[in-house]
């Protein structure tokens, strides 16, 4: 089937970062146009695009970018942030937005400073994507040459590694030169963000594609996708598929059409197993319920889950989901920042449990606590990581309680010596966040 | 070379609060002192940006790219995170520790390696993605390894 290209539009597969070859493709008409408008118009064509947010959260951007007062109200600089730190496990299409169309990012950029009346622009990128830093700062060299920056000053900011500086106030945070924990809210960033003054925070994606909404005009925008869930999104598909990678699709794109047909299937010929809908915060889905779920908001949220980041990660039937489990909780017990008690210990309380159901010594009290555990963390935080947790574990015992139990019964990995997962090691040698006492394994 | 203290000040120029500039500040020092921040390199920067070294250490140890003890001269990160694990990370890990003779974690005595496992370096759908010296390397396998340490063994020859 024949799919709009929006956020990869005249890119052609490969990457536009020289400025003549973006406006050989109508590059910088959005923002020309945007500029003509009035800050009030450009929100309002965002708002009849319903375009929501694209790291995850679903926002819509128009409100979003209402929200921050007009400079009469409140008489500090305003500025815009945005969020390039992308580090939520299964993404990878900010990175790809950036190498292959920076300008049409950047033009993002420059129309959302537009919308909210900001002249200071932060790009906070994570650390680890030191190539789409570099494409950045060239193409932003390009058009000061073309002095298209106007009287907007763009600065590119590299974090250092910390996933939680995904979350938006950990970000101003870290921004601000302190350890990226999140603050309390309210105050939103939208009254009192980045020094105190009104900001707004966009992921990557929702930036490049507002550079599409006004191009195309709101209205217009809206027919692609579906209801509740407009426009085109960018995929990541990983996992155990023939072909991983980025596919732009429109929003209500078949599950399984994503994996089976754009994605090759699964690998080796084996069969699927279970599905990650949205990045590794999202509840894991059956192979049975693949069949039955789009790529959309309703769809998936219906199915008891979220599409998140819209990253999807396929899982065979090789895969032990307690090991799944185990690393899962490894990652987000690593990230966790040390702030709130709940996630701080309950993160390293999932995963020694868990290792232990795994290590075939746990028992079924052991269950339980799992579940309690999961349950004190869950809403109990100043940030949604330790939810992050707590609620993908929960929904792997959910779905896949025989295999747990499985574990319990045979005191031991069922799939021992064959998981795809077996003996996969955590980082090591990397410092934790926080520096919590050392905990002697259950 | 542009002085540490002068280059950080044209940090601390792109921002409204100087303080933002820690981390690009503390990125440069470590640079400079080999891909690890050693005390001096705290003095350096605290001085340059009317910070307190312990400041600055405190902002290093809470994330992963700031490296507190010495590093190799390359250094080979490889993601471990869910989809570069379901495609063989650990095989990829352990055909490193063999080729280098070195355990997940470490760095060999004559300073020319260190290996580590990482979280999700963001290149879930090319697994494995190992960074060997902060340049993401795609579609990763073990048999891939020694080439690539073969490879970089000749750069430094």
């Amino acid at each position: 089937m024949s799919t709009p290209e929006i956020v990869f539009a005249g890119s052609g597969g490969g990457a536009l970062t020289q400025i003549a070859d973006y406006e050989a493709v109508g590059g910088f008409a959005a923002l020309a146009k945007a500029r003509a408008m009035t800050p009030d118009e450009v929100i309002a064509e965002l708002d009849a695009s319903n375009l929501r947010g694209r790291g995850g959260a679903f926002f819509p951007t128009g409100r979003k970018w209402s929200f921050v007062p007009k400079p009469d109200r409140i008489a500090k600089p305003h500025y815009l942030v945005v969020n390039a730190d992308e580090s939520e496990p299964g993404t990878f299409k900010d990175r790809e937005i950036m190498l292959r169309v920076p300008f049409r990012f950047l033009e993002g950029c420059l129309i959302a400073a537009h919308a909210i009346e900001s002249k200071h622009v932060f790009v906070y990128i994570r650390g680890e994507y030191e190539q789409e830093f570099e494409v950045l700062v060239a193409a932003l060299e390009q058009m000061k040459a073309r002095d298209l920056l106007g009287d907007v000053t763009v600065v590119v900011h590299r974090g250092a590694g910390a996933y939680i500086c995904g979350e938006e106030t950990a970000l101003l945070e870290s921004l601000e030169g302190r350890r990226g924990q999140p603050r309390t809210k309210p105050p939103f960033p939208a009254i009192a963000g980045l020094y105190a003054s009104p900001t707004a925070v966009n992921n990557v994606e929702s930036i490049t594609t507002a550079t599409a909404v006004i191009e195309l005009g709101g209205a217009e925008y809206a027919k692609l996708g579906v209801e509740n869930s407009t426009g085109t999104r960018v995929f990541s598909l990983s996992g155990n598929v023939v072909n991983g990678g980025n596919y732009e699709l429109p929003h209500g794109f078949p599950l399984r059409d994503l994996i089976y047909g754009v994605g090759g299937g699964i690998a080796g010929g084996r069969t699927l197993k279970a599905v990650i809908p949205g990045g590794s915060s999202t509840p894991i889905l059956t192979a049975a319920e693949v069949e039955r779920v789009t790529l959309d908001f309703d769809s998936l949220t219906g199915a008891g889950t979220a599409i998140g980041s819209a990253a999807v990660i396929a899982i065979d039937d090789r895969c032990c989901m307690v090991q799944l489990a185990v690393r899962v909780s490894q990652f987000y017990e690593h990230e966790s920042c040390g702030k709130c008690t709940p996630c701080r210990v309950g993160t390293r309380w999932l995963t020694s449990i868990l290792q232990k159901i795994e290590d075939g010594r746990g028992s079924q009290a052991d269950m339980d606590l799992l579940l309690s555990v999961a349950e004190r963390i869950n809403g109990k935080c100043l940030c949604p990581l330790g939810d992050s947790d707590a609620i993908a574990v929960a929904s792997y015992v959910d779905k896949f309680r025989d295999e747990f139990q499985a574990h319990i019964d045979e005191g031991g990995c069922p799939l021992h010596g064959s998981s795809s997962l077996d003996h996969v090691l955590a980082p090591v040698a990397m410092h934790t966040h926080h520096h919590a006492r050392e905990v002697v394994p259950l | 070379m542009i002085p540490l203290y002068d280059r950080i000040q044209e940090l601390k120029a792109m921002y409204p609060d100087p303080r933002s500039a820690v981390m690009p500040a503390l990125q440069l020092a470590q640079e400079r002192h080999g891909g690890w921040l050693p005390e001096q390199a705290f003095r350096e920067v605290a001085d340059a940006l009317d910070l307190t070294p312990a400041y600055c250490l405190s902002i290093a140890s809470f994330y992963d790219m700031f490296r507190l003890e010495p590093v190799g001269e390359h250094v080979i990160e490889v993601c471990t995170n869910i989809s570069c694990g379901l495609n063989g990370a650990q095989q990829v890990v352990e055909a490193f520790a063999s080729e280098l003779g070195l355990g997940a974690g470490e760095t060999s005595g004559d300073g020319a390696w260190t290996l580590r496992t990482v979280e999700c370096l963001g290149g879930c759908g090319w697994a494995t993605v190992v960074a060997v010296n902060n340049r993401h390397r795609l579609h990763v396998q073990a048999a891939d390894v020694p080439g690539i340490v073969a490879e970089l063994r000749g750069e430094s020859a």
